[in-house]
């Protein structure tokens, strides 16, 4: 009894492996609609000029970053989490009855948190903060949901039989922690219904409605110190989180330097929280703010690549795998692009670059390269390796893996090549004067000229978002084989490799 | 003692915890109660104007607009004066944006009229050929928020002590005083009035019969809105 090997509960794991999949479609799908808009504006009222109040860029704008942000990548998140916490603490979700509870509990409330998000963005009931647009209702149910993410990871922990924190969970816990912090703070707000005029009445207008405890130049601070670590918090930290695990055990490959863990993790810590004021240059915010913004986002390039390299070196003596194996594929190219975005960023937040990159589609290529490419990628990455393992059954498909790869692949070179050139052709168009020293274009000029990268760009989202689906057919189709295996695979890869 | 926080779940998460704390601190409070001193000529938003500015936020308008014109040449010959702090002390929330697929409105009011704005919201590219801005026609026939609009009001003056119903300094010297009301009716009332001034440039007989019923269309509201930005 005592040999035998541990069997995980994955319950939860699979609960959010469906929501990621699903609001992966949905957030991808609703990208591709606003990328048409842009390129093709009848598109704004392809289902009727009634319903183009909820169908047009400026109301789908918000559900597009919110679904893949709060959706597609949160779940991942949750369902990594739920699939390694067990595996590198050495223990199971079954043997405690309260984690179970709490697990599905964070399920259940997260998937209604996500529905009042739904239906509250498309009645166009938002703070307009980005990243940050719900109401203070739904700000309440976050915070609960989160406060259950806590409570599972602390409480697994407790229970924990190995030791030492395997650098995963030292991600997850920097996670948790970054999110609530950052969250909680941006989004202080008073309820209006508080509002009372002379004679003592109050509550008027809409109950959900609220105003930020800030103003102007601060509000914009906090929400960039916010919207900034989003990124490294959700973008970022938790993703190394599933690296660190999944490359290692797909590759079968020790993690090639601890030092080199460690010092990007309190390197990646310390620095990033500074860097939010890079997406503030020439505002109103102080100038000093402005300024430590740009130094700390070029000092952001070591502990970044630190883990990416950490990452690449893990493959050492093994690259033959990349040739082989589609999912070291994935695996692989998400720690590119993500060397590849965190030079772009730095770059981007040089003083003098940004005063032509801000603004423009510059900065939505480098979202894109960051979230398509390494986001995107090692989620789905981390989702084949789990499925195996979760439904007990082999990976459907093995050549459809490498199609999707290899459009994907694709569709994020055409996303992030168009978005460059389109950025800096606007940016310098903005700028320019003639020989008399007026301006050369009129802002309409600086629109007309990207209509090529825009259609450029929207070819490539569409590649990405027919990945998806093929990714999402092969899960369906592994998880509903007959299966194969009575218990877990314990060692071999699902490649076969 | 890396080693030693890996055993020790609580430590590590409080380390962490001073680690990302550290930053905010150090660069958000110096200097929050300076950067939200409103400027001379900055006036609270009436209630017809806060209402118009829920829809802006309510269309995200700030997902394609700036509001933030930025200390360069090209900017200031585009758009006017660059952005100054105290500008936006009345700003809850800041509507800066982040991406300009639309021109900057920080000062739109300078240099647009209602006529132009009802005609532009009808049909973006009627008025600027090959805009690629949707029209937003349902802000014709859906009403403005005047009550949350107005429990906005109420709520900025008492935490935050917004200066309604008090004179606010002006450029020239003068002062300014931005009425709020002091009951439901009377908000609803002051709105209308100022409905009336804005909707006489309009020309769309649907919002004019509104204003005569005693009625506020969205874009009244958010034309007076956008008349306010200067």
């Amino acid at each position: 009894m005592e040999n035998r090997p541990l069997e995980y509960d994955y319950t939860v794991t699979k609960m959010f492996m469906f929501t990621t999949i699903v609001l992966g479609i949905v957030g991808m799908l609703i990208g591709v609609i606003l990328a048409f808009e842009l390129a093709f504006p009848e598109v704004n009222t392809i289902l009727g000029s009634g319903v183009a109040e909820y169908t047009n860029f400026s109301r789908l704008r918000p559900l597009h970053t919110d679904a893949v942000i709060f959706g597609f990548t949160l779940s991942g998140i949750f369902a990594t989490w739920y699939y390694v916490g067990q595996r590198v603490l050495k223990v199971s979700m079954a043997e405690s009855g309260f984690l179970m509870f709490i697990g599905k509990l964070h399920f259940w409330l997260y998937l209604v948190g996500v529905a009042a998000v739904v239906v509250s963005l498309f009645m166009g009931i938002t703070t307009s903060k980005e990243y940050a647009e719900f109401e203070w209702p739904i700000d309440i149910a976050i915070v609960v949901v989160w406060v259950l993410f806590g409570i599972s990871i602390f409480g697994l922990i407790g229970i924990r039989r190995e030791k030492s924190l395997y650098i995963s969970v030292w991600y997850y816990i920097a996670t948790f922690l970054g999110i609530a912090m950052l969250y909680v703070f941006n989004n202080m707000e008073i309820p209006t219904i508080l509002g009372t005029n002379g004679i003592g009445e109050a509550g008027f207008g809409n109950w959900w409605h609220s105003v930020s405890m800030y103003a102007g130049t601060n509000d914009a601070l906090v929400q960039w110190w916010y919207g900034h670590n989003a990124v490294a918090f959700g973008f970022t930290v938790p993703i190394v989180a599933m690296i660190y695990y999944f490359l290692p055990k797909e590759s079968g490959q020790a993690i090639y330097s601890y030092k080199l863990s460690l010092l990007s993790f309190w390197g990646l810590m310390f620095v990033y929280l500074w860097a939010g004021g890079h997406h503030l240059l020439y505002s109103t915010v102080p100038d000093w703010v402005q300024t430590m913004g740009s130094i700390f986002s070029i000092v952001l390039i070591l502990p970044s690549w630190g883990s990416a390299i950490n990452m690449l070196l893990t493959m050492k003596g093994e690259w033959q795998q990349v040739a082989s194996s589609p999912l070291i594929k994935f695996m692989i190219l998400a720690s590119t692009f993500y060397m590849f975005s965190t030079l772009e960023g730095p770059i981007q937040a040089i003083k003098s670059v940004n005063a032509i990159a801000h603004f423009t589609d510059w900065i939505v290529g480098h979202v894109h390269d960051g979230t398509l490419g390494w986001v995107g990628f090692m989620i789905m990455g981390a989702l084949f390796h789990m499925a195996p393992r979760v439904f007990k059954r082999e990976i459907y498909s093995k050549s459809l893996m490498a199609t999707q790869f290899w459009i994907q692949t694709l569709g994020v070179v055409f996303y992030f090549t168009s978005m460059w050139i389109a950025g800096i052709t606007q940016g310098m168009m903005w700028r320019a004067h003639d020989e008399f020293g007026n301006l050369a274009y009129s802002f309409i000029d600086t629109v007309t000229v990207l209509h090529p990268y825009y259609t450029l760009r929207a070819i490539g989202g569409t590649l990405y978002l027919v990945g998806f689906f093929i990714f999402a057919y092969n899960i369906y189709r592994t998880m509903s084989a007959r299966p194969v295996e009575e218990s877990e695979l314990q060692s071999a890869s699902p490649m076969g490799a | 003692m890396f080693h030693w926080l890996e055993k020790h779940p609580f430590f590590f998460a409080v380390a962490v915890f001073v680690m990302i704390a550290f930053a905010g601190l150090v660069e958000i409070l110096p200097n929050f109660a300076q950067a939200s001193r409103p400027l001379i000529g900055t006036a609270p938003y009436s209630t017809l104007e806060l209402a118009g500015r829920h829809v802006y936020i309510k269309n995200s308008c700030n997902a394609c607009h700036s509001q933030l014109i930025r200390p360069f040449k090209s900017e200031t010959d585009r758009y006017g004066h660059y952005s100054r702090s105290g500008e936006y002390a009345y700003d809850r929330p800041f509507l800066w944006g982040s991406k300009r697929t639309g021109p900057d409105l920080m000062r739109v009011g300078n240099y647009r009229t209602t006529d132009w704005h009802e005609n532009h919201m009808k049909a973006p590219s009627k008025i600027v050929l090959d805009s690629i801005m949707p029209a937003f026609t349902w802000m014709f026939t859906n009403l403005a928020d005047i009550n949350t609009a107005y429990a906005e009001q109420l709520t900025v003056a008492q935490f935050f002590t917004v200066p309604y119903n008090q004179p606010v300094p002006m450029k020239d010297g003068s002062t300014k005083v931005v009425k709020m009301g002091a009951t439901l009716a009377d908000a609803n009332a002051l709105a209308l009035a100022e409905a009336k001034v804005v909707a006489a440039d309009m020309k769309d007989q649907n919002v004019k019969d509104a204003i005569a019923r005693g009625e506020i269309p969205e874009i009244v509201a958010l034309i007076a809105y956008l008349n306010s930005l200067k």
